[in-house]
């Protein structure tokens, strides 16, 4: 198989880009339901199944095979339309997305057309910084994911030059909900840090519901970014100037399945764009592939005829009005949301604004709540997970849940690192050398301190000796902190761990050194 | 009520993968206009304080609880394709689409 790069089109460079165009977004995320069920049928949807295992007469669109709603899937779209501040629909319908493309068996993919069952919400998304920007929601709808193509015979894997296709149906038919924002505009030169937020706290919010288990490696979540670059008009993004200046044309990314790829597609978009206008030439209206190998896009089908899908009403469901009561027991359902959930912990856990910011941009909080529900005081919790464990994450360009998980490094792990220093068994130093051991795999953290032999020196007769001999051995020190000059004490402090080879508790060190001395 | 013109049908033709000669265009031109011709008709029914209908019955929200079912083999399954490979359906392959 030959390899094949993706050079990608000209760029302009990404300051210059935004110094002459305003940048506006539109994210349409696609969640598939964690339902045991599909949407229309009682086929399981267990993730990694053999192919075709998990298929009906309904599923594979066979003669005659009729769909029945599945009612935890209106359910869950009516939750997320509740949390994302949605009204829902009293009254909507199913339509049928005509098109022939082999990945639905039916001829037409059912969804929702102009009467989607949530509708007109917002999502308030912190940044890096603590500033807010408000996404505001055009609406929720529910549709059924397609099956998966594998294209066999060409270079790439993808479709251009594949010679056939081999098609597993298990995947047509799992509920999905298709969530898209209003035009998403005012965020200037953020935008893509926006966009990545935008979806960061939609994961979040979809976590908290219970509803997906929104795993963006797997695919039960995907993202979809349209892009577009206005000229710019004034400093302000926000402004009058700005917002009446037209919208340019859109191009949309598929398949960007990572917080780290939003970002990176939509400035790479951004870029691009600014290149073809400011050579003059004008946006091709169409979809882009995403390449996250190479961190381009490249052109897709152009929207023209296939966009053509003439919906009608399904005919064979009928319509979805969900009560009043239901709706209000279901948002009395609704857990607490994440923003609110993130300053309480704040509160409980003592965090200062930027500590709890640095935690949140980790996407450590869950690892942290974990860490001090299994024992270990909130400092230590996240002194440790910001520690080494996420420094390697980092390097390895993954977040730190998942390498965390790759690892099997635990919250009960920190818990228990933070009581072997508690218990004063440990000293920070051999805290951290354990760290690294329990991240390289040598065991727990109590197996590494075993094995590697770190334990402090309980015996306080050492100790003693250590800093009797240190004490002589420096005499004009020693008459500093006599004098009262007590920060000398640092000096002597180092010294004693260095004659115990770092085996000895720095604490215990200070208080015999000024006890002798002061 | 415009009228169907043989570029419309054309476009309808692309649009449901139906291959169709220069004569069976101009056929379907006239034959598909006679339909629109009828439906033009029912369109002059007096509809003012009627709601719009999709179903024939006044039934809303029918719903099955969300428990597995058993469906087909993969064997059943694919009993019926004219290839396959690898227990999937084997379709010619896609070109200038995503």
């Amino acid at each position: 198989m030959s390899v094949t790069t993706h050079p990608g089109d000209v760029v302009m460079d990404y300051d210059e880009a935004l110094s002459k165009f305003d940048p506006v977004l539109g994210l349409e995320v696609h969640v598939e339901l964690g339902t045991d069920t599909k949407m229309f049928c009682a086929c399981p949807t267990t993730f990694g199944a053999e192919p075709n295992s998990q298929v009906c007469p309904e599923c594979l669109g066979l003669p005659g095979a009729l769909p029945v709603v599945n009612a935890k899937g209106v359910e869950s779209a009516i939750r997320i339309g509740l949390a994302l501040g949605c009204e829902i629909a009293e009254w909507c319908r199913f339509a049928r997305k005509n098109y022939f493309y082999p990945d639905m068996p039916k001829n037409f993919q059912t969804s929702q057309y102009d009467e989607p069952i949530a509708y007109g919400g917002r999502l308030d998304v912190e940044l890096g910084d603590g500033a807010i920007y408000r996404v505001e929601i055009e609406r929720a709808h529910m549709e059924e994911d397609t099956g998966k193509s594998l294209h066999v015979g060409g270079s790439t894997g993808r479709i251009h030059g594949a010679e056939y296709s081999l098609v597993d149906y298990n995947r047509a038919g799992i509920p999905l909900i298709e969530i898209v924002t209003k035009p998403m505009v005012g965020a200037g030169e953020r935008a893509p840090e926006v966009a990545k937020a935008y979806v960061s706290a939609l994961r979040d919010l979809l976590k908290a519901l219970g509803v997906s288990d929104v795993k963006m490696e797997q695919g039960s979540m995907r993202c979809d970014a349209n892009v577009s670059l206005r000229a710019k008009a004034g400093d302000d993004p926000r402004g009058a100037q700005q917002l009446a200046v037209p919208l340019g044309t859109r191009t949309e990314t598929k398949n960007v399945n990572s917080l780290r790829s939003v970002e990176r597609a939509v400035r790479y978009e951004i870029a691009r764009h600014a290149a073809v206008l400011a050579a003059g030439g004008s946006v091709l209206q169409e979809t882009r592939h995403w390449h996250e190998d190479t961190g381009v896009t490249t052109s897709g089908r152009v929207k023209s005829d296939a966009e053509d899908y003439r919906y009608f009403p399904e005919p064979d469901l009928v319509p979805v009005a969900p009560t009043r009561e239901t709706v209000e027991a279901l948002r009395a359902t609704l857990p607490e949301p994440p923003t609110k959930r993130r300053q309480r912990l704040q509160r409980d856990w003592g965090y200062s604004d930027l500590e709890m910011r640095d935690v949140v941009n980790a996407g450590a909080v869950e690892l942290i709540e974990e860490t001090i529900a299994a024992g270990a005081s909130p400092t230590a919790a996240r002194k440790w997970w910001l520690g080494e464990p996420s420094r390697r994450a980092n390097a390895e360009g993954q977040d730190i849940v998942t390498y965390a998980a790759l690892l099997g490094l635990t919250p009960v792990d920190i818990a228990e690192l933070d009581q072997m220093v508690v218990a004063r068994r440990l000293n920070d130093s051999m805290a951290r050398q354990v760290l690294d051991g329990v991240l390289d795999g040598e065991g727990r953290p109590t197996e590494v301190a075993d094995a590697r032999g770190l334990e402090l020196v309980e015996d306080a007769g050492a100790l003693e000796a250590a800093v009797d001999e240190v004490i002589e051995a420096n005499p004009g020190i020693a008459a500093k902190i006599r004098d009262g000059k007590v920060a000398a004490v640092g000096a002597l402090i180092g010294q004693v761990m260095k004659a115990m080879k770092g085996q000895a508790d720095a604490g215990k060190a200070r208080e015999l050194i000024l006890a002798r001395l002061t | 009520m415009a009228s169907l013109t043989r570029d419309d049908v054309a476009h309808l033709a692309g649009l449901a993968r139906i291959e169709l000669s220069d004569a069976e265009l101009d056929r379907m031109v006239g034959e598909l206009g006679v339909i629109l011709d009828s439906v033009a008709k029912v369109q002059q029914a007096p509809i003012e304080g009627v709601s719009p209908m999709s179903h024939p019955m006044p039934l809303t929200n029918v719903t099955r609880p969300d428990v597995v079912r058993p469906g087909l083999t993969p064997e059943a399954a694919l009993s019926g394709a004219p290839e396959s490979a690898q227990q999937r359906f084997l379709v010619p392959r896609i070109l200038d689409e995503d």
